[in-house]
C-alpha cells in the first residue's frame, strides 16, 4: 500500500499532473531555452536540482517555518539553490551557460517550484516531498526535451548537435525563434489534450459496458 | 476591544520570531552563496582567461606568445599581470619573441545586444588577419552566422583596412577592403564591420609606428599554453 502510494506521488508529476502539459506552469523557460535538445536537458537538470533541494529543505523545516513569512522563506531557499546551480554551471559548462544566459537565475521565478513548496512539500513528509519533486521535475524535463528536440530537428536539422539530414536540408529557422516555441508548444498541448480526451472516452465506454454486463 | 487583539497576539508568533526566521535564513543563504562563489571563482576565471587566450591565438596565426598591452599616458606599454580594461589590447609574438601583430578587443551594438569581438591586426601590412566573436546574442539561425558561418568569418582572414572596411551584398565583394555580408543578417554583418572600423579609428593614432612595438617582457604567464 505504501509503495503504491510512493509510486503514485512520483508518477503523477511525469504524466497525469505534468507541470507543463497539464498545469501549464513554468512557461518562461519552456519557451525561451528549448531551441536545442541539450539546452532543454541542462535547463531540466538545473530545475530538478533546485526543486528537489528546495522541497527537501521545506519539508524538513515545515514545522519551524512561521506561516506569515513562509513565501519569503521559500524564495530564499529556492534562490540559494538557483545560485549554486548557476555558479556550478558557469564553472563546469561555460558554453551551455552562455546559451541559457539569464534563464538560469530566472529559475527562481519558475512558479512550478514555488507552487510545489506551497501545495505539497510544506504539507507532506520529507520522503513524499522529494518523490513529488523528482516526479514534477522529471515531467518538466520530459516536456522541455520534447519541445527542444522537435525545435532542434526542424530548426537546425540536428539532434544533440548531430546533423540528421544531408547538406540539402534547409533549416526551418522560425522553429528555433520564439514563434516556433509557441507553435510547437501549442501543438504538443493539443496532442496531450486529445490523448486525455480519448482516454476519458475509452474509460467511459468500458464503464458503460460493465454496467450493461451487470 | 482589547480582548480579541490580545488573544490574536497569543496565537500568532511575535514579530521578533518572524524577523529572526528571515534573518537566519538570509544569513545561511548568504554564507552558502559566498561559499559557492569562492569555490567556483578560480575555475570561472581560468575558463575566461583560456577562452581569451584561445581567441588571441586564433585571430593571430603564427603567434606562440602573447602579452597584454595597455595605452597609458599617451603611449602603449607592456602591462603583464595587470587587470585588463578597455584600454588593453594584446600583442602577439613568435617563438623568437619577434612582434607579429595586435589582437584588439572591441564591442558595439548588434541587432539585439552588444557584440564583443576580437580581431587580429598586422600593423606593418595594415591588414586584419582574423576575427572571433567573443559574446553576442544575435538572432539564432540568422545573425548568429557572424560566428557560425565559416565563410563569413573567413572574410576577415586577409582584409585590408584602408580606407575603411566595407560590407557588400553577398557575392559583390571585389576589393581587398570589402567583405561579403550574410544574406538575411545584414544588420549583424554591418554591426561587425562598424565595430571593427570604430576600434580601428580609436587605436589608429595610439599604436606606435610599425617596428617599434613594445618588446615581450619575460614574465610568467606570457608563455602560450595552447
Amino acid at each position: 500500500m505504501k509503495d503504491q502510494n510512493a509510486y503514485e506521488e512520483f508518477i503523477k508529476g511525469v504524466w497525469r499532473d505534468n507541470p507543463v502539459f497539464v498545469q501549464v506552469l513554468g512557461m518562461c523557460p519552456m519557451l525561451a531555452v528549448t531551441n536545442s535538445a541539450i539546452n532543454a536537458i541542462v535547463m531540466g537538470a538545473a530545475t530538478l536540482f533546485v526543486l528537489v533541494g528546495s522541497s527537501f529543505l521545506v519539508a524538513s523545516f515545515k514545522n519551524l517555518i512561521p506561516k506569515q513569512v513562509r513565501i519569503s522563506l521559500y524564495v530564499i531557499i529556492i534562490a540559494t539553490f538557483v545560485t549554486v546551480a548557476d555558479y556550478t554551471l558557469l564553472a563546469l559548462l561555460p558554453k551551455v551557460h552562455k546559451e541559457l544566459g539569464a534563464f538560469i537565475p530566472l529559475i527562481v521565478a519558475n512558479c512550478m517550484i514555488l507552487g510545489r513548496q506551497e501545495a505539497f512539500a510544506s504539507r507532506h513528509s520529507i520522503r513524499f516531498a522529494v518523490l513529488d519533486a523528482l516526479g514534477m521535475s522529471s515531467g518538466f524535463m520530459l516536456a522541455l526535451l520534447a519541445l527542444g528536440s522537435v525545435r532542434e530537428i526542424l530548426g537546425s536539422g540536428s539532434l544533440f548537435n548531430v546533423p540528421l539530414f544531408g547538406a540539402d536540408f534547409e533549416p526551418w529557422v522560425i522553429m528555433i525563434l520564439p514563434p516556433g516555441g509557441f507553435l510547437t508548444l501549442g501543438l504538443l498541448l493539443l496532442f496531450f489534450n486529445w490523448v486525455t480526451a480519448r482516454r476519458a472516452a475509452f474509460l467511459e465506454q468500458v464503464a458503460a459496458a460493465e454496467r450493461e454486463g451487470l | 476591544m482589547s480582548a480579541p487583539g490580545s488573544s490574536m497576539a497569543v496565537q500568532e508568533p511575535g514579530g521578533a520570531r518572524l524577523v529572526l526566521a528571515l534573518a537566519l535564513a538570509g544569513l545561511l543563504s548568504g554564507l552558502i552563496i559566498i561559499a559557492i562563489f569562492e569555490a567556483t571563482l578560480p575555475t570561472i576565471t581560468a575558463n575566461k582567461a583560456a577562452e581569451l587566450r584561445a581567441a588571441v591565438f586564433k585571430v593571430l596565426p603564427g603567434v606562440s606568445r602573447l602579452q597584454p598591452l595597455r595605452y597609458e599616458g599617451g603611449r602603449l606599454i607592456a602591462a603583464p599581470g595587470r587587470a585588463t580594461d578597455d584600454q588593453t589590447i594584446y600583442g602577439g609574438y613568435d617563438r623568437e619573441q619577434h612582434f607579429i601583430g595586435y589582437a584588439i578587443p572591441a564591442a558595439g551594438p548588434g541587432f539585439q545586444d552588444t557584440i564583443q569581438l576580437l580581431y587580429g591586426y598586422l600593423p606593418g601590412e595594415r591588414t586584419i588577419v582574423g576575427m572571433q566573436i567573443l559574446d553576442s546574442r544575435e538572432t539564432p539561425g540568422l545573425g548568429d552566422k557572424i560566428y557560425k558561418d565559416a565563410a563569413f568569418v573567413a572574410n576577415f582572414d586577409r582584409l585590408a583596412v584602408d580606407p575603411t572596411v566595407v560590407a557588400m551584398k553577398k557575392g559583390h565583394k571585389s576589393a581587398p577592403n570589402e567583405i561579403d555580408a550574410i544574406t538575411g543578417a545584414t544588420i549583424s554583418s554591418k554591426a561587425v564591420v562598424r565595430i571593427i572600423n570604430e576600434a580601428r579609428e580609436r587605436w589608429e593614432g595610439r599604436l606606435p609606428p610599425p617596428g617599434s612595438e613594445p618588446a615581450l617582457t619575460e614574465v610568467e604567464g606570457s608563455e602560450g599554453k595552447e
